[in-house]
């Protein structure tokens, strides 16, 4: 070991608490990098091997009814590759652990033989028979919530029809990665299920012999999709189809691919803030060991020594500090991606997911680090290069204050020697104030923005289940009703209001913007279910226009008073134009509103519905459930407490965590800018303290010559944090928000409180940790050694 | 008040059998082995000694910066020996100057700020201005540190010194940073100071020339006492040469 080397160790031992510091900013900006990349990779590796593995379709078009032979129609279109036609219909389970039904969506396997599209994946049991109608296939996550496995019976009720079924198999499928329950999207597996049958038996309970009533179809490559989809629509116009649309509109593929792209954004974002805090770091704590051994600096330049030579044992040090921040990162970023699995895997139902260490990702983190310690030595060595050898051994002269501020006028006048002191030190380092100032802030930015977002989450979870919608459950029908089915809830014993709904399936256009959508028929003055304005005020649906949720509006680039054209895809299928009338929030999906009779006039079929909300008497459930169940009308009903609790329980089991995270990221910035602004200034004031200590101050006097330093940046940190983070949460907000669902920023005292908690906290520790070395300082040794 | 120059009146300190030793074992140093003294109110009294003789360790002891292994020191009738920190933080406070070879001005405050630190929590300062104005420095009086030199730097120092009108002035080799003409000035202002407020005066030096102006001399060798000189014929700091 060179005698460089050896005094590198020893002063990397001296500066242990600032070295650990600043590389648990770097191993955590690094570690989230590994993480968030690793899931990059992972996720979309493992998607589209699923995809491959499993022929998912490109194009899913649905109809009401087309007879077969339309199959060689549709493969006659130019760009598709295979065509594949099945049976998909809805229809209710009844399991022993729940009172009433639970949605399912049943699906027809096709004859073996040969590749299939959307091909499930057996993950237990077997494939049903063919030509057995009672055996059937169950979504895997389904079956584990209610504990059914192969050889047990389930009863289904499928068109009208109760009947048992085998099952004997679970399966997986990528079209069934991420699922909730119909009109949700929060998955709950208890409450959604899908179950696979040969097509003869559901050709024959569907009445669709000879039919089939979805299309499955997948492109050749570089085939144009929206000319297909243009071509599938002409082809199937004729059969009642509501629309053919592409899988990225398709909800599994949607909220993967959303998923897969916020992580992208973040990680490319939030580790940067991370690694920009540690060259800053970096660089005040090289430059404070450059500065005090500039006399050493000098000592060995002056026995041949090069300046490189002297550079590097310094770039050295930063280096070391940085490369082990990013090998414990790397470390780190491994353990939280192996913890995140199984949260991945609990919502996306992937047949298997491997957390992947992308190497390039661990590279660019070791990189990023390096040219981080490299930005932060340099800019500290700047210094030395300036002076001959000469002049680096001379002793420095006092630091220089005489162009700062004279505190002579109006209240500066009053200010005490050991006020001025802490003014003066700040004021002539304005750099590394403003650095630490910003530092701070960006921390508290950062997990203040994520909280906000979180309490942002809470509110749209209250709107939407206690001011959108404020019924009880909602109860779909198998086929619209007309109203006396309403009237009929609307007598039955328990339930003390129902409110009629239509939902009619539209493609929205403007230009060349369209959305596929749908329409919500409410009746006049509802009042279980209502359109609100900005301001929560239910909005009167006129008799003509419709009224658009604003992620609807965004979408297609509309205001109150332009006209808009709508395809109906039910009923006659018209084409309309009407006016946008009016603008509603709304926090999840992106509905659009009309008057009840209007829209049942617009489709030629007024007076009939599709579902209806229900509020509850207290009590009254168990008898309500029992009445239903001998509605034959009654597909089903769901809950809305049921969806609020799944909502919840994702929030408080992400959001809870998450915010113990951003805790924990804002504490460890905090702490670290606190700690070795203080470490340094502590350095740099040592004379000075021991001198205040000499002279009569105490303890408490003397620190706070040190400590009002950093209460300053602190203090100057704290609004700055909150403006940024404020900030910070509109942008996440608008990049995350869609028209699945949009995130309101709110004004969130709790966040602010939280977040600025942390920081006080953080600095109170580091505080209290600079202090206690003040108390441990030999005040005659301070004096005798000469700055 | 004492006048400066009766040595046999009451006295400031009275040092019995103090010693100090740092480390432990093998490694142990002993700065002080036993030193017994007194020391009369209002004199000045300069320690003379080689490097590690013990002088700088007494004089960081009676200063209250430094704690003795065993031994007493009575500050008129306190017993510094005694003392936590708080108390000893009270003693520097209201009794004691200090004066360092390195001057330890605040390189953040200008030469009356630097004097302000100190009358702001003394209990009856003089001001600033006359205490910079004792030291000759009136013109400089808004300088900052960097912008005065050395001599000058260490005026402001023995300006904050004596502002708070000390009953001690611990003086560390005052001059040992300055060449010789600015060192008699430096120690023309020191007897400036004990002439006029009567303020006993400890000055470790190097320099043997300067203890023609105290009123005793100390010689120290090997962290004992050796000799205690009475000095009949003090001089004028401008009359001594080094």
């Amino acid at each position: 070991m060179t005698p460089l080397h050896a005094k590198l160790m020893r002063d990397l031992w001296r500066i242990k608490a600032q070295a650990a510091a600043i590389m648990v900013v770097i191993a955590i900006g690094v570690g989230l990098q590994i993480m968030m990349t690793g899931f990059v990779s992972s996720l979309t590796l493992t998607r589209d091997a699923y995809y491959e593995r499993h022929q998912l379709a490109d194009i899913f078009a649905p109809v009401v009814r087309a007879p077969n032979y339309v199959e060689s129609r549709l493969a006659d279109i130019p760009g598709i590759r295979t065509v594949e036609t099945r049976l998909n219909s809805m229809a209710s389970a009844k399991v022993d652990t729940r009172e009433f039904s639970i949605s399912m969506q049943v699906l027809s396997l096709p004859l073996h033989g040969r590749r299939h599209l959307n091909e499930v994946r057996l993950t237990q049991g077997r494939m049903p028979d063919a030509q057995r109608p009672d055996e059937i296939l169950l979504l895997e996550s389904f079956a584990t919530a209610h504990g059914i496995a192969p050889g047990s019976q389930l009863e289904v009720t499928l068109h009208g029809v109760r009947r048992w079924y085998n099952v004997v198999g679970t399966a997986q499928s990528p079209e069934f990665i991420y699922f909730a329950a119909p009109g949700e999207f929060i998955p709950d597996d208890a409450r959604f299920g899908v179950i696979w049958m040969g097509r003869p038996a559901l050709a024959a309970a569907l009445d669709l012999e000879g039919a089939f009533n979805e299309a499955l179809v997948s492109l050749l490559r570089g085939a144009n999709k929206d000319a297909v989809l243009d071509q599938i629509d002409q082809v199937l116009d004729p059969f009642g189809a509501p629309g053919a649309y592409g899988l990225e509109d398709f909800q599994s593929d949607r909220f993967l691919s959303e998923e897969i792209s916020g992580l992208e954004v973040t990680s490319s974002t939030v580790p940067p803030v991370f690694m920009m805090v540690a060259a800053f770091l970096l660089y005040i704590v090289t430059s404070r060991m450059i500065t005090a051994e500039r006399e050493e600096i000098g000592l060995v330049r002056a026995f041949g020594y090069s300046k490189r030579e002297v550079a590097s044992h310094y770039l050295e040090l930063a280096l070391f500090i940085a490369v082990t921040g990013a090998a414990l990162g790397c470390l780190l970023g491994v353990l939280l991606g192996r913890a995140m699995v199984p949260v991945y895997t609990t919502y996306y139902k992937l047949p298997f997911l491997l957390f992947r260490l992308e190497f390039a990702s661990f590279a660019s983190g070791l990189l990023l680090s390096i040219a981080v310690a490299t930005l932060g030595g340099i800019w500290a060595l700047r210094g030395i290069f300036r002076l001959t050898p000469a002049q680096a051994m001379r002793p420095p002269t006092p630091p220089d204050f005489s162009h700062s501020f004279s505190f002579k006028k109006g209240l500066f006048a009053r200010l005490d020697q050991p006020t001025r002191m802490v003014l003066r030190r700040l004021m002539r380092q304005p750099w590394r104030m403003l650095g630490a100032v910003i530092g701070i802030a960006s921390g508290m930015a950062l997990s203040l923005a994520m909280l906000i977002i979180y309490d942002g989450f809470d509110v749209a979870i209250d709107r939407t289940f206690n001011v959108v919608d404020r019924s009880d459950a909602t109860v779909s029908f198998v086929r619209n009703v007309p109203m006396r089915t309403i009237y009929n809830l609307q007598g039955m014993e328990g339930i003390s209001h129902a409110e009629p709904v239509r939902f009619v399936p539209v493609v929205f256009r403007n230009g060349l913007r369209t959305y596929k959508g749908s329409i919500t028929g409410l009746s006049q003055a509802p009042i279980l279910h209502r359109a609100l304005d900005k301001d929560l005020q239910p909005i009167a649906l006129p008799e003509r226009g419709i009224v658009l949720s604003t992620p609807l509006a965004d979408v297609l680039d509309v205001e109150v008073g332009d006209t808009l054209m709508l395809e109906i895809r039910e009923g006659r299928q018209q084409t309309v134009m009407t006016q946008v009338a009016g603008i509603a929030e709304s926090l999840l999906g992106a509905p659009a509103y009309m008057d009840l009779a209007a829209l049942g006039r617009q489709v030629g079929e007024p007076n009939r519905f599709s579902a209806a909300y229900i509020a509850m008497r207290d009590g009254a459930q168990s008898k309500v459930y029992a009445d239903l169940k001998d509605m034959p009308a009654v597909a089903g009903i769901s809950l809305r407490s049921e969806a609020e609790d799944a909502f919840k329980k994702v929030m408080d089991e992400g959001a809870g965590s998450a915010r113990f995270i951003m805790g924990v990221m804002a504490f460890a910035i905090t702490f670290g800018i606190v700690y070795n602004v203080a470490r340094v200034a502590q350095d740099e004031s040592a004379r000075d303290l021991a001198s205040l200590r000499v002279l009569g101050f105490r303890h408490s006097e003397a620190a706070f010559v040190l400590l009002g330093e950093l209460a300053v940046v602190v203090l100057l940190a704290l609004p700055l944090g909150l403006w940024m983070g404020t900030g910070l949460s509109h942008l996440i907000a608008q990049g995350f928000s869609t028209d699945l669902y949009q995130i309101p920023v709110i004004f969130a005292p709790k966040a602010y409180g939280s977040s600025i908690s942390v920081v006080v906290c953080a600095a109170v520790v580091s505080g209290w940790l600079v202090q206690r070395r003040i108390r441990s300082t030999d005040i005659t040794l301070a004096l005798k050694t000469r700055e | 008040m004492t006048s400066a120059h009766d040595t046999d009146t009451d006295h400031a300190f009275q040092v019995q059998g103090l010693t100090k030793t740092y480390g432990e074992g093998h490694s142990a140093v002993h700065a002080l082995r036993g030193a017994d003294l007194e020391i009369g109110d209002g004199e000045i009294v300069v320690l003379l000694g080689a490097s590690g003789s013990g002088k700088s360790t007494l004089l960081n002891i009676l200063g209250g910066l430094d704690r003795a292994s065993s031994g007493s020191v009575c500050f008129r009738d306190q017993i510094l020996t005694d003392m936590d920190d708080r108390a000893l933080t009270n003693y520097r406070r209201r009794h004691v100057g200090f004066v360092f070879q390195f001057y330890n001005l605040m390189p953040s405050l200008t030469a009356r700020e630097n004097v302000e630190l100190v009358t702001e929590i003394a209990e009856n300062p003089i001001t600033a201005e006359r205490a910079l104005e004792l030291v000759g420095l009136t013109k400089r009086i808004d300088h900052f540190p960097a912008q005065l030199s050395g001599g000058e730097q260490q005026r402001v120092a023995i300006a904050r010194a004596v502002a708070k009108q000390p009953d001690v002035l611990f003086c560390d080799e005052p001059t040992g940073a300055l060449d010789s003409t600015t060192g008699r000035a430096v120690l023309r202002v020191i007897q400036d100071v004990n002439e006029a407020l009567g303020t006993t005066v400890l000055l470790i030096t190097h320099a043997a020339a300067t203890a023609a102006m105290a009123d005793r001399v100390i010689h120290f060798a090997d962290g004992q006492i050796q000799k205690v000189e009475l000095n009949e014929n003090r001089v004028s700091a401008e009359e001594i040469h080094w």
